[in-house]
């Protein structure tokens, strides 16, 4: 952050000097929120390269690079990796800048467990990330970690636990704040229904990752005991059901998608409105899509287990309630649509991003339609077809968001506008290999190529030698990320308030960069300042 | 620079239509296999529908958001317009699909009904997941064998192995024995797993069910071309999970009958063979075939194993220790490891061929494991 702006925002940008004052003791909300965007841009390098090692070795048939166990440690890592590394880092980095900014709040409601919270995380992925170096190495039954395979690991097992449940004790502290914030520090006049969308989709996320975290830490806790103290809650030799397992985790698994990417719905909703500059279409319906997901997330995990032998009134229940996910999605889809009908559009580097997830995702979406059908699910299921159905809404959804909402309010966390050009070389960089990338995995999906297999049949070569030729590409790619983001930080061309032409919203009647502290007086807000203070 | 930006990026876009143009010349699979039973061409007409109505709305909505980012842009002059929200317009976007749904629902529940109606079956085929193998048991005739991934493919996916893939056929999709089944004949599957869940998968068949151990699940075809279909686990089982291939080879009626004669003939040698006594030669020729066939997977072929998972015979006490003790190990497992039961997979003669190879050659013992010897070892 530079500091060269100081002595223009008198006593509000009075920041802590020292490294372990400012940064390890901090309880300021955009400095952990900078932490948490720091420490996920690390672990989505980290999961990339384990990405690019796996698509190094299916570049061609045969085993190449890697032994098919460190392939399983690779998938396995990369994933969890990327959840509870990359993505949910983010998305609460973003929360913890943005909502207090948002809402017209001084800061989060909870200040030291907001730096807590931050600060369990990289000792969680310095238990998970350090397995790779213990004997019989890193976690390798998928982040699913099914019993009865996941058992069978050594050492790591216990490691892999207490990782997450690290994890879980960070994000469920994040959420308490959240809610807290969202519920009690709203400014006067802020009420409920005219809250950006990315606070209502966070507010919504925080119950969701409440609800299921614990359900997590709890399936991982009896395999802890079954591994280490002879129970047998999974064991079927010992009177347990390796079956109870996958019911609990996917209790937690598919809420754990929508954590993933409802925020992404908030930060897309707040986007495109000032793109197009025209108000947000549906805002109500769009709260209410919000809040439908959060809800139908909560009766459709048997989805995941299809294959598992389920009663038929269990698959048709399971089928029934996961395509009704389809109409509140849909909804959304529809809305950011007409925001951008009749608008006034320009396509700065967020809007570029936001068009592209509001495509991508809605792929993805269709992808996962098919998916629900069950009894296509018998073809599609644990191929790379799901493979692609999921990356393109995480990837191309979540992950897309992310950097959308980064090149939104890049300008004002560092008071600086970035190099658009760069913005945009990244830009279609990305769409187009993401796309050589993933969509051919449709087809090795359907033409029957299992997922988290390291070798494969010579009639997969093909389309995996493509997919891995736009991996690469992807992921250097990325590199031009940072080096945008570095020299953003260093310089550039002053950033107004305002930032964007049709930027509307209580962060941006605040200079930019951002003052250390915002909103300590609690004045009340003015609806014209607000993007939905008088839109329904 | 933008310019060129897009133009090097048409190029990419000419290049990849290209590579995918002339793959599609070579006729690779894009589109999932109609199959040969009435379920996987149900699944895939299925399939075909749902595919169709996404594009359908895609081109709709895309087509929407495609001409507005064209008309409506600020470069053109254009003034935004101010409305905020239709309820006519939500009302209408939320029945649309919900009707579009429910005419998805019908077809896609009465193929589920059918699939999961198991009624006057012909036969019973009983699936037993192993990491990584497949045991088939005809349960009508009493008889059941291995299906493990063949030679060639094991030797070529080595880490290393130099042999080109290309140059073996269906490589990783050939078994040393497939399940052989009569066609127009309905089979039920009962599948169960013994260690890790796994899951049987034919594409053509139209179906994957995971083999879970302590369950037994059900499924069921009726294959109706005579011909071989391939296929692969599909539930992540450990680090073999991308080499345990499914082959299933349907044949007349009439051949299938003469190939189960074939199996039960065998099956009455196979009995002999436990009942002779073998020489040390003999078991070591076969012990070794069986090592290398069963075991080298995790305990590699010198024996070093890779620990921790997968513990050295060198080092080992049980192979050095009594040979009741190893015996009991090899026909009964270690339960909680991935040591699985062999005397559920081996015949006696086949065990007592890979101990005697085992302890002659990795624990330098000077046995001779008869197949008797290891009939007389219990459980408890």
């Amino acid at each position: 952050m530079s500091h060269a702006t100081t002595h223009e925002h008198d006593h509000h940008d009075e920041k802590p000097k020292g490294f372990v004052k400012r940064w390890l003791l901090t309880t300021n909300h955009k400095d952990i929120g900078t932490l948490y965007l720091i420490f996920a841009l690390i672990m989505f390098f980290v999961g990339g390269a384990m990405a690019l090692i796996i698509r190094l070795e299916l570049f061609q048939p045969g085993l190449q690079f890697v032994q098919p166990e460190f392939f399983n440690q690779l998938t396995t890592v990369h994933a969890l990796a990327m959840i509870f590394g990359a993505v949910m880092p983010a998305f609460v980095g973003l929360a913890n800048w943005m909502i207090p900014m948002m809402i017209g709040a001084p800061d989060m409601a909870l200040p030291r467990m907001n730096n807590w919270s931050f600060w369990i995380m990289p000792f969680a992925f310095a238990i998970l990330l350090s397995t790779f170096f213990m004997d019989g190495g890193a976690p390798a039954a998928g982040w699913t970690m099914y019993p009865p395979l996941v058992l069978q690991g050594g050492k790591n097992v216990a490691f892999m636990v207490f990782a997450i449940h690290l994890m879980g004790i960070s994000s469920i502290m994040g959420a308490i704040n959240i809610i807290a914030t969202v519920l009690n520090m709203r400014a006067p006049g802020m009420d409920f229904l005219k809250m950006p969308l990315f606070v209502w989709t966070w507010l919504i996320t925080a119950f969701l990752l409440i609800a299921v975290m614990p359900v997590l830490a709890g399936a991982v806790t009896m395999i802890l005991t079954d591994h280490y103290f002879g129970t047998s809650f999974f064991n079927a030799a010992g009177g347990g059901d390796p079956v109870l397992y996958q019911h609990i985790f996917w209790f937690f698994g598919h809420p754990e998608v929508y954590i993933l990417i409802l925020p992404s719905f908030g930060v897309i909703s707040e986007i495109i409105p000032v793109f197009a500059r025209k108000p947000l279409f549906g805002y109500t319906a769009m709260v209410y899509a919000t809040a439908s997901i959060a809800f139908l997330s909560f009766i459709v995990w048997a989805h995941h287990m299809f294959t598992v032998g389920m009663p038929l009134g269990g698959e048709l229940f399971f089928m029934y309630a996961t395509m009704l996910i389809a109409i509140p999605t849909g909804v959304k889809i529809f809305n950011w649509v007409s925001t951008m009908w009749q608008g006034a559009m320009t396509f700065e580097a967020p809007m570029l991003w936001a068009i592209a997830f509001v495509v991508l995702f809605t792929i993805g979406g269709f992808s996962g339609i098919m998916l629900a059908i069950a009894p296509a699910d018998f073809q599609y299921h644990d191929t790379y077809f799901v493979v692609a159905h999921f990356h393109y809404v995480l990837v191309t959804g979540a992950i897309f968001a992310i950097i959308a909402a980064v090149y939104y309010w890049l300008p004002k966390w560092t008071g600086h506008m970035y190099n658009q050009k760069l913005a945009k070389w990244h830009f279609w960089l990305s769409v187009i290999s993401v796309n050589v990338l993933f969509f051919p995995q449709h087809f090795l999906g359907l033409a029957g190529m299992p997922r988290r297999i390291p070798d494969y049949a010579t009639q997969f070569a093909e389309f995996n030698m493509i997919s891995s030729i736009g991996a690469f590409v992807f992921g250097f790619s990325q590199l031009l990320f940072v080096y945008l983001i570095w020299k953003t930080v260093k310089g550039g061309e002053k950033a107004t308030s305002k930032v964007w032409e049709g930027a509307k919203g209580l962060e941006w009647t605040v200079p930019s960069p951002a003052p250390h502290h915002t909103f300590q007086d609690n004045a009340p807000v003015n609806d014209a300042d607000l993007a939905h203070g008088g839109a329904h | 620079m933008i310019k060129n930006g897009i133009k090097s990026a048409w190029q990419t876009f000419v290049v990849l239509g290209a590579v995918l143009f002339s793959t599609a010349q070579a006729e690779l699979a894009l589109n999932m296999p109609k199959g040969v039973t009435e379920f996987s061409r149900d699944v895939y007409h299925l399939h075909m529908i749902v595919l169709w109505v996404c594009i359908v709305i895609g081109v709709l909505v895309f087509g929407a958001m495609i001409y507005s980012i064209i008309k409506h842009r600020k470069s053109k002059g254009h003034k935004p317009a101010q409305f905020t929200h239709s309820t006519k317009a939500e009302v209408i976007w939320t029945t649309i699909p919900i009707i579009i749904l429910i005419v998805m629902a019908f077809p896609a529940t009465r193929v589920l009904i059918k699939m999961e109606d198991p009624q006057d079956m012909d036969m019973t085929i009983k699936v037993t997941g192993y990491q990584w193998k497949w045991r088939y048991d005809y349960l009508d005739e009493g008889f059941g064998f291995l299906s493990t991934l063949d030679r060639k493919s094991n030797l070529a996916r080595q880490p290393g192995s130099g042999i080109d893939p290309e140059t073996i056929p269906n490589y990783l999709l050939e078994v040393d024995h497939p399940l052989v089944v009569p066609v127009n004949t309905k089979i039920r599957f009962l599948l169960t797993a013994d260690d890790v869940i796994h899951s049987w998968w034919v594409p053509a068949l139209g179906w994957k069910r995971d083999a879970i151990p302590g369950f037994i699940n059900q499924a069921w075809t009726e294959i109706l071309e005579p011909g071989t279909y391939r296929g692969q686990c599909a539930e992540l089982c450990g680090k073999d999970h991308g080499f345990m291939p499914v082959v299933v080879k349907a044949v007349s009626k009439d051949d299938y009958k003469k190939w189960v004669a074939m199996m039960k003939g065998a099956e009455v040698e196979q009995a002999k063979l436990d009942e002779k006594t073998w020489s040390k030669e003999e078991l070591m020729a076969k012990g070794q075939e069986i090592f290398e066939s069963q075991c080298a997977s995790c305990h590699q072929k010198n024996g070093q194993g890779m620990p921790p998972a997968f513990p050295s015979l060198v080092e080992s006490q049980t192979v050095k220790g009594p040979l009741k003790d190893m015996i009991h190990t090899v026909k009964f497992g270690r339960p909680g490891t991935a040591m699985s039961a062999f005397g559920n997979i081996l015949s006696d003669s086949d065990l007592a061929a890979v101990i005697t190879y085992v302890r002659n050659q990795f624990g330098q013992q000077n046995d001779v494991v008869q197949p008797q010897d290891v009939a007389a070892i219990n459980q408890s």
